[in-house]
């Protein structure tokens, strides 16, 4: 600063503080100086914190199992030996069946959750947008999801019989309400300031639905996404206990239920690690990862 | 640029004013009863006219900007844009954060109906007019305070209505980057042409900035009292003139206050 003012004062040229590009100087600086640093996390430091912990939590977990089995707290039909699941699940690698029988859960899962999205994304939005509509079955929506989707299991097979059917049915009934709450949560936390940026943009109607609104709420709405697969996920396991024929193919569900007929124990074991693995990985693989990015490119992921 | 000076000009011909209001009243409903707010006021902006509504907590500032960018209606009178739909500036940047700062300006220009192929260009051009050239990709959380008002000042910009409405725009930023707002405003304005309608509780602001200063009163808002501010630009808030005229309004206001103490 001081030489500039020495310059200045010799040559008397150049711009005058007040000048035009005197501010445009000043706001560059003003701009350098506010500018945020975005840090993106190295991936030694992901592994030390992220995947480390979790490991050895289920090496700890298999740790007591075993020794509980050493120790012969209870007899093996009850509690079987880690290496008698083990088994079971690298015979059934070896027969092949393994993937069908994850594939066949998976994809009835997987389809009956994109049902369950294309129904329960336009409801949401319509309790949401529409007074009457929130005043009429807003309450209902929200009292669906503390019912047990099991309990919708008998009536899906009066109605509809052993089949597959039946089970999109009670994924259905078990996710829509998930879904339709989480987006309705969304939109209720929309900035009322984004609404009217939105109007005085021209946003209105269907346009302010499409814009505004939706993006929005895209964070409470993935939220929401995340509880419905949860839910149609145990929706499908449940119907996949109770309501096991020979017509369905063999699923995880049948798997445990077959496991108990038979009283194999590291069967049922199997089955039920098989159905918690599906569960998390579909989490961590494809909401985790979905939600993070929103967050993150909306600034709202605070680093530790 | 061109096209739309040459639309401003063809413009003047037939309608003189940004935004005429005439006789406007507001009233709320709340829990003590119907509550009038702002009483009966008249005032016109010119085209290419830069004007600054002035008033303490309570004069209904926002709520006649409200009522000019038509997001409420008035009890009584009529408010007439010949312009179309204003454009709007809040205090709070209400830039989108799902989007870029090139794509908020992008949806602006989408919702008024520019063709996709011309967005990119106009959205860039506005971002060089408050010096943003190259911030088309940044987050906006990673823009600071000062920036994101640019943003949100070209956002408005790119509505290419005929008057622009700001609600207290830079009450939240610092000194010194509210001092480089108001000279960047100042030259935007000249550029654009663009009539201003700014409401602010800052004298200082509200002089530095404007051609003419209305003060409203409080409770209910009324006009108070005008001024011609013609001293010429560029000015600075430092300004011994500025600071002159800034003084007898703010005398005034202060009056305007005491009332309220008084009964």
């Amino acid at each position: 600063m001081a030489s500039t003012e020495v310059r200045d004062g010799v040559t008397k040229a150049g711009p005058s503080p007040a000048g035009p590009d005197d501010l445009a100087g000043l706001e560059a600086g003003l701009d350098a100086l506010d500018a945020v640093e975005v840090r993106r996390t190295p991936l030694r430091e992901i592994l030390v914190k992220k995947v480390v912990p979790p490991v050895v939590a289920i090496a700890l977990v298999l740790v007591v199992w075993q020794v509980l089995v050493s120790a012969r707290v209870t007899t093996e039909d009850k509690l079987p030996a880690p290496s008698a699941v083990w088994t079971g699940l690298s015979d059934m690698w070896l027969q092949g069946t393994l993937l069908d029988v994850i594939w066949t859960s998976v994809s009835r899962g997987l389809f009956g959750f994109l049902m369950a999205l294309a129904i329960g994304t336009p409801l949401g939005l319509l309790v949401a947008r529409v007074r009457f509509v929130r005043a009429a079955i807003g309450p209902i929506l929200s009292g669906l999801q503390s019912l047990p989707s099991v309990a919708w299991v008998p009536p899906a097979v009066i109605w509809l019989g052993l089949n597959d059917s039946m089970m999109y049915a009670v994924i259905l009934l078990g996710a829509v309400p998930s879904i339709a709450n989480g987006l309705v949560a969304g939109v209720d936390q929309v900035p009322p300031l984004f609404l009217r940026a939105g109007r005085t943009l021209g946003a209105t109607g269907l346009k302010g639905t499409w814009h505004i609104v939706m993006p929005a709420a895209l964070p409470g709405y993935l939220a929401g996404l995340k509880q419905g697969w949860a839910f149609s996920w145990r929706s499908l396991m449940a119907a996949e206990i109770i309501a096991s024929s020979p017509d369905l193919g063999l699923g995880l569900g049948q798997l445990l239920e077959n496991g108990r007929n038979n009283i194999d124990m590291p069967g049922v074991f199997l089955a039920i690690i098989l159905i918690l693995i599906v569960g998390i990985a579909v989490d961590l693989l494809v909401f985790s990862p979905l939600e993070r990015w929103v967050l993150r490119s909306r600034g709202l992921l605070v680093k530790s | 640029m061109a096209t739309t000076l040459a639309k401003a000009a063809e413009d003047t011909t037939a309608v003189s004013h940004a935004a005429r209001i005439e006789h406007v009243s507001k009233s709320f409903t709340g829990p003590a009863g119907s509550q009038l707010v702002l009483d009966d006021i008249s005032l016109d902006v010119a085209r290419g006219e830069f004007v600054t509504i002035l008033g303490a907590s309570g004069c209904g500032k926002s709520t006649l900007l409200n009522l000019v960018a038509g997001l409420d209606r008035p009890s009584a009178g009529s408010i007439g844009t010949p312009g179309g739909r204003p454009a709007l500036m809040f205090q709070e940047h209400a830039l989108f954060p799902w989007l870029t700062a090139g794509k908020n300006i992008e949806l602006a220009l989408r919702l008024r109906g520019v063709p996709k192929a011309e967005r990119r260009t106009e959205a860039e051009r506005l971002l060089e007019l408050v010096r943003l050239g190259g911030a088309h990709r940044k987050r906006v959380h990673e823009l600071s305070g000062g920036m994101r008002q640019r943003v949100a000042l070209a956002r408005a910009l790119a509505q290419d209505s005929d008057l622009l409405l700001m609600d207290e725009p830079f009450a939240a930023l610092d000194a010194i980057t509210r001092d480089v707002l108001h000279g960047e405003l100042t030259r935007i304005w000249h550029e654009t042409n663009v009539s201003v309608l700014f409401v602010t509780h800052n004298v200082r602001e509200a002089v530095r900035l404007a051609q003419r200063v209305v003060l409203l009163s409080s409770r209910p808002g009324r006009v108070a009292r005008e001024w011609t501010v013609d001293i010429p630009q560029p000015r600075r808030i430092e300004d011994a003139a500025v600071a002159e005229l800034s003084v007898e309004i703010t005398e005034q206001l202060r009056g305007e206050i005491r009332r309220h103490g008084q009964h």
